[in-house]
């Protein structure tokens, strides 16, 4: 469903992604780790075109995200304003949640389905009531974000991105904002997504979450994707030394 | 060890006697130099208070006389108008110049910072004065294609009257601030919400009217009610351009009667009502705006 290929990202000097190529078949739950800087929370930037990439291509449905081709075979970046259509087509759950912040939270749900989908109001109301009762949050759809806790706008933010009825849910270190008795409550969340089979890509610190919820674990670091494969593979016979020396840390240190 | 504290309007509970310092037993910390500013202002407002009841030049009774005038309630009515019409077209205005200066196409970012530089180097009274003079620079002025037929055609001494030249210069004096004011309040929106609109797919049209519009109005008003307050206060120049606004009227009464002092505290009282009745309107905006912060 979601095909990376050569993905390169550079911000001035620094290269934050080399060469990535990546594929989610529809279902998978992709868990992405790897050191801090290691390029991971670019890859889902990249794929959602929140960042311009420099090489490679992004691939969703086997259309091209974020370029058009245009008569004479050139191909053309799109401006960020013409790739609503595509992106629409993907949720993102930020690691700050970004809930706007002026609007209630039942809006924040049912802003884009309203604005950019065309839905009629009342049943976009309606499903946004749903998906709020989904996350566990029915009865806060009058509350303004900033009357929230971390883990209740994080699920709030949950909502509002399957609002749009994505493809792919991409997550950019969704609890890593979080105090940690907090993490829990978003991490069952994304559980119960899984257990659904959406098709996510996950970027987390949390590599218990990697082991018993991914179908795949991709191992990133200094840009490149080093070693992918099952959790249990990953986790149980690390074959680069990289990948060793990062599990250790942190094991040492849970 | 646990005793009443003088003064208070209701004693708190005793703390038990243990002999361990309690808050529940603490008074006030002694602040003797409260009650010396208060001397000191009850000083300052006796002497004005003397000073407005005994001077005979103050001329209470013009003040009383004049204050609901016919020709002061005009004055009074054409500076509201002046400051609305302005502040309405230097806001699109500057609404305008500041897309422009945010535009991702060069020529438009260039124009709108030159305009911001010349509209805000100028000082307003020198606008007022060269706008309503514009007949002699411009005799007749046209509307059609750049250097080719015109459309229609006007005498720019019938154009330019002390109303349009006022209008005219007071909108072009207040448009680089509201531009540069509504800059920062767009600029001030953290990124992220932006992130997640375009995220969402929102059209863009949406993410600027329904997300980064509404956060950044938020930090727009408060500079924007204070620009607003300078500028009715900068009507009061148009009177150079023989308008009567509340300082022009009260000028045409104290040139016949000779009257200045009581005169002028007239137009003064009514400016301190505008800005007054334009304060209250500010904060009950902001308070508005400010929901879910």
């Amino acid at each position: 469903m979601l095909r990376v290929r050569g993905l390169g990202k550079r911000f001035g000097d620094t290269v934050a992604l080399a060469d990535v190529d990546l594929d989610v078949a529809e279902g998978e739950v992709v868990v992405v780790i790897g050191p801090s800087g290691s390029g991971k929370s670019t890859l889902v930037r990249c794929i959602d075109l929140l960042e311009d990439i420099d090489a490679g291509s992004v691939e969703l449905d086997g259309e091209l995200l974020g370029f058009r081709v245009d008569r004479r075979g050139v191909l053309r970046r799109l401006p960020a304003r013409r790739t609503a259509p595509q992106r629409r087509r993907m949720g993102m759950v930020f690691q700050s949640f970004n809930l706007f912040a002026h609007l209630t939270v039942e809006r924040n749900v049912w802003e884009a389905p309203v604005r950019a989908l065309g839905e009629p109001l009342a049943e976009a109301r309606a499903r946004a009531h749903q998906l709020l009762e989904r996350v566990g949050l029915g009865h806060k759809g009058d509350a303004y974000p900033v009357q929230l806790s971390g883990g209740q706008q994080q699920r709030v933010a949950i909502a509002r991105a399957l609002a749009v009825r994505p493809r792919l849910m991409l997550f950019d270190e969704p609890t890593s904002a979080l105090d940690p008795e907090l993490v829990g409550e978003v991490l069952a969340v994304m559980e119960s997504l899984a257990q659904e089979r959406t098709t996510m890509v996950v970027v987390t610190h949390e590599l218990q979450f990697a082991r018993e919820v991914a179908t795949r674990v991709v191992f990133m670091d200094a840009g490149r994707v080093v070693e992918q494969g099952t959790p249990d593979e990953v986790f149980g016979n690390p074959r680069t030394e990289r990948l060793q020396t990062f599990l250790q840390r942190f094991s040492a240190a849970s | 060890m646990s005793r009443p504290a003088p003064g208070a309007v209701k004693a708190p509970d005793p703390a038990p006697a243990t002999g361990v310092p309690d808050a529940r037993d603490s008074r006030p910390e002694r602040r003797p130099w409260l009650w010396v500013a208060w001397a000191v202002l009850v000083v300052l407002l006796a002497q004005l208070v003397a000073f407005v009841l005994r001077s005979d030049r103050l001329e209470l009774s013009v003040v009383g006389e004049y204050l609901f005038a016919e020709p002061i309630l005009d004055g009074l009515v054409t500076t509201i108008a002046l400051t609305a019409i302005a502040t309405v077209l230097g806001t699109v205005l500057g609404a305008l110049v500041c897309l422009a200066r945010l535009s991702s196409l060069a020529p438009l970012r260039y124009a709108a910072a030159a305009w911001i530089a010349v509209f805000r180097s100028v000082p307003p009274l020198v606008q007022l004065l060269f706008w309503f003079n514009l007949a002699y620079l411009v005799p007749v002025l046209s509307i059609g294609i750049p250097f080719g037929p015109s459309v229609g055609e006007w005498s720019a001494n019938d154009v330019i009257t002390p109303y349009t030249a006022a209008v005219i210069g007071l909108s072009l004096y207040n448009s680089p601030y509201s531009a540069e004011i509504i800059r920062s309040g767009l600029s001030a929106v953290p990124r992220g919400q932006l992130e997640a609109a375009s995220s969402l797919g929102l059209p863009a049209r949406d993410t600027f009217f329904r997300i980064r519009l509404p956060q950044a109005t938020r930090i727009i008003l408060p500079p924007m009610g204070s620009q607003v307050i300078s500028l009715l206060k900068g009507t009061s120049l148009v009177s150079v351009i023989a308008m009567t606004d509340l300082l022009g009227a009260a000028r045409e009464v104290y040139t016949r009667t000779f009257e200045v002092v009581p005169l002028l505290i007239v137009a003064i009282l009514w400016y301190i009502v505008l800005v007054a009745a334009l304060t209250a309107g500010q904060s009950w905006l902001e308070r508005r705006f400010s929901r879910g912060y």
